[in-house]
């Protein structure tokens, strides 16, 4: 009898649920929310400011836990994805290590393995030299370097094999400008290292420079995307995000944007990516999150769906193309 | 005297009774995730990080959300004292240190004393560096930049070759330990060229050993091994309850006063650099050795030896927040957890957080004080409580300390594999223990192994090759210089003893 009722209420309510959408999906437990780097860097700030956002305006019924799996530049995150296969209780944020640790590291993941759900961002690259040095733009900078001759000018950069260095490469490519390339493990770190001079100039994301350069130990030379950031409000007593020219405009043919999205496993089903696309919709319709966007200064471009797909694809290419021209394949062991 | 108006203003900010409740809060929370091996300060304040942004959006709210969260953070310098004195169980790598004459106390029956001086040179080390944040925070900040590559190999060389110098046991077995620490470090992928190493094609081993799954093994497993063999029973078993335990131990504490003072300020050098806590224990132990005159007996339970790790770890655990908040570089795990929090709440962590960011910079500072005391306050009145822990008999507290170092590994990385990492590195340590080989000289090699590598080989990168950028500057030179001539000790010593002996 019991257990008649019980039936009975279960039917009328997916009935009732029915009504608003059909079949929609949604989580029966904690969700996973895997970051491939370390605590404190710029992926695992936007995966907790993304956690924080769905946690303050209830964007989720079952809570949403960041979890940092940093091992081998990325590999280990994005490995456990590929494993959980149909498991719709785990997503996964990346940065470009989604390209360059299985080329440069042979571990065996692509981004195929995975289903894209949604761009968040894409994340700007500057070129950065320390304030007192004499270079204005980043063409006096590039001069200054050619003539020091090959390996004399340092730039740091974070990690190896990675965005920061493929920049470095291209810079050297287009240029004939030979740098020492010289890896530390987070931003932060090599932001500190040239304002102290010990480095002659970084690639550093916007974020992670921005307060010492309105401390005005650091100039910004240019920005590596097509057009100029958007953002016009003064970040120094005088200049702007915007007023920062692009490197093509200063000579330099150099573009680099970094991936901010998020993916879920393999094998999962329609339902369950519409479900995590309309949370990051919401997440992204916040204040809090077009905070976020201009105090990074990211570049606000968001895709879905095939067109997201594509421009991973097309990213990807562009990848090995400028990896294998770097010099960065490796062959696993 | 401008800092102290600031200051003022600062304590106004921080004693409403929101933040005072939010500072206890913050440490009771921060003493239990340091007690738990695996859960350390950086995943507590991680944790807890999402739950503060809501209140970072009120007027202030930034100031309570800072305070809850370094409160925590305070807790878990405290708090992590608690089971390396008690069992044998670093649960910071900081706390390695403090085991060295901790547990002998313990195992004395001393465990009250023993905590009371943990927890009390803990706050002693803390309140220094607070006062050196609050008035010379400028001049430190710039110190700081000094720091580049061949200077940061220079302190870890320095830690390292302070160890074999100042080790009570043989300097070829430590130096034995370290070189199998190194070897465990080097394991995942390579710093320089990002290609993965000794990795054997393995998944698992992609992410090298993490320090938390080898202690825990090392020290708490192998601890528990060796005492079922030598018949199921806590030495410490005779601990009494004495509630006058706290002023006892503060009189003899006194006598300290030097070697507080030594470690203080190589903890705020070494926090402020920053090159961590972990160094820091470390080194103000060797030193604190060298210079005691009961120098021999260090590592049979001698209160001093707990005073000299304790008052560098924290005093470092807490000047490193200041190149975190001036600079945006984080001396610690969890700086970096907290630091990732500055910008989540719209703030900026830099040189001009002190200028546009007044009122939270110093109700931040002005917390560091109460935190602290509110701190020193909690541990101590449960000091009785955590000696008691020792009298539980062994048979019921060795498989639920068996249990929380089984989950405090799987939580370093949500991986089962580390649980069966723990259970080898146990075996391993008790290996070590029955050939008295010393594990502490591995276990700093696992922490630091990595960085000291990635400085080195930056510094030959910058260098072009040249080995003499280790003298190339009066800093980093006296710091190279001071670790040959540590590392050549006992061999110098040697040679007197048996000049001597003629």
């Amino acid at each position: 009898m019991k257990s008649a009722i019980r039936n009975a209420v279960a039917a009328l309510l997916s009935a009732a649920a029915l009504v608003p959408a059909a079949h929609a999906w949604e989580p029966a437990k904690t969700v996973e929310f895997i970051v491939p780097a370390g605590t404190g860097g710029g992926a695992d700030q936007m995966a907790r400011t993304i956690q924080a956002i769905v946690a303050k305006n209830n964007l989720m019924k079952q809570s949403l836990v960041v979890i940092n799996k940093p091992g081998g530049a990325g590999a280990e995150g994005f490995l456990e994805v590929k494993g959980a296969k149909g498991d719709p209780h785990k997503i996964i944020i990346t940065l470009s290590n989604l390209f360059t640790t299985p080329l440069a590291t042979g571990v065996p993941f692509n981004w195929r393995d995975l289903t894209p759900v949604k761009m968040m961002a894409l994340d700007q690259f500057v070129l950065w030299v320390n304030a007192s040095t004499p270079y204005k733009t980043a063409k006096e900078f590039l001069a200054a370097a050619k003539a020091a001759g090959p390996g004399k000018f340092k730039m740091a950069g974070t990690g190896s094999k990675q965005e920061d260095q493929i920049i470095t490469v291209a810079i050297e490519k287009q240029t004939g400008v030979k740098f020492t390339y010289i890896p530390f493990k987070g931003g932060g770190d090599v932001a500190v290292q040239l304002v102290g001079n010990h480095v002659d100039s970084t690639v550093n994301n916007p974020i992670e420079a921005v307060a010492h350069w309105r401390a005005g130990k650091l100039r910004p030379l240019c920005v590596f995307d097509s057009k100029r950031m958007p953002y016009k409000a003064k970040v120094t007593d005088t200049q702007s995000w915007a007023d920062i020219p692009t490197c093509k405009e200063q000579g330099l043919d150099v573009e680099y944007l970094m991936l901010r999205g998020i993916f879920m496993p393999g094998g999962v089903s329609n339902d369950q990516v519409k479900y995590y696309l309309n949370v990051l919709r919401k997440v992204q319709e916040s204040a809090d999150w077009k905070d976020l966007m201009e105090r990074g200064a990211f570049n606000t471009t968001s895709l879905e769906g095939k067109e997201y797909a594509d421009w991973v694809a097309r990213e990807e290419a562009r990848h090995v193309q400028l990896m294998k021209s770097a010099g960065f394949i490796g062959s696993g062991q | 005297m401008e800092e102290i108006q600031s200051l003022l203003h600062g304590f106004a900010v921080a004693l409403s009774l929101k933040n005072v409740v939010l500072m206890f809060t913050g440490i009771v929370l921060g003493v239990i995730i340091g007690v738990l091996p695996g859960l350390g300060g950086a995943n507590g304040v991680a944790i807890l990080l999402p739950l503060t942004f809501s209140m970072a959006q009120t007027p202030g709210g930034a100031t309570s959300a800072i305070i809850l969260l370094s409160c925590i953070y305070w807790g878990a310098l405290f708090g992590g004292a608690i089971t390396s004195v008690l069992f044998n169980i670093p649960g910071e790598p900081w706390s390695v240190a403090t085991t060295f004459d901790g547990y002998p106390l313990a195992q004395q029956g001393r465990a009250g004393e023993a905590l009371t001086a943990a927890f009390t040179s803990s706050f002693v080390g803390a309140l220094i560096a607070v006062i050196v944040i609050t008035f010379l925070s400028p001049l430190v900040a710039s110190f700081a930049l000094e720091f580049g590559p061949p200077e940061f190999f220079a302190v870890y060389l320095l830690t390292f070759c302070a160890f074999i110098g100042m080790s009570k046991e043989p300097p070829f077995k430590t130096l034995a330990a370290m070189m199998a620490g190194f070897a465990l470090a080097a394991v995942g992928t390579d710093p320089v060229t990002g290609a993965l190493r000794l990795t054997f094609g393995s998944v698992y081993l992609l992410k090298g050993f993490d320090f938390l799954t080898a202690v825990i093994g090392l020290f708490g497993i192998g601890e528990i091994l060796l005492s079922l063999e030598e018949g199921l029973s806590f030495r410490g078993g005779r601990a009494g309850l004495n509630p006058r335990v706290v002023w006892q131990t503060w009189k003899e504490l006194r006598r300290y006063w030097a070697t507080a003072l030594r470690s203080a300020g190589l903890g705020c050098f070494m926090g402020v650099v920053p090159g961590g806590a972990t160094p820091a224990s470390f080194m103000a132990y060797g030193v604190a050795r060298r210079m005691s005159p009961e120098g021999a007996k260090f590592g049979t339970g001698k209160l001093e030896g707990v005073v000299a790790p304790e008052v560098a770890n924290n005093a470092a655990g807490t000047s490193a927040l200041l190149p975190m908040i001036t600079l945006g570089v984080p001396g610690s795990p969890t700086a970096a957890v907290l630091l990732g929090g500055l910008l989540i709440w719209g703030l900026q962590p830099g040189p001009l957080l002190f200028v546009e960011q007044k009122e939270f910079v110093w109700g931040l500072i002005a917390s560091m004080y109460l935190g602290n005391i509110a701190g020193l306050i909690v541990v101590l009145t449960c000091v009785p409580l955590f000696a008691a822990i020792l009298r539980i008999p062994f048979s019921v507290i060795a498989p639920i300390i068996m249990v929380i170092c089984a989950i405090g590994a799987y939580t370093v990385a949500n991986s089962i594999f580390d649980v069966w990492m723990m259970v080898v590195f146990g075996v391993l340590g008790y290996a070590f223990k029955k050939l008295q080989y010393p594990l502490a000289p591995m276990v700093l090699a696992i922490v630091l192994g990595d960085r000291a590598e990635s400085a080195f080989r930056q510094a030959m990168l910058v260098s072009q090759g040249d080995l003499t950028v280790f003298f190339s500057n009066a800093l980093v030179g006296t710091m190279t210089g001071l670790a040959l001539a540590l590392l050549a000790w006992p061999l110098v010593s040697l040679v007197f003893g048996r000049l001597r002996k003629r």
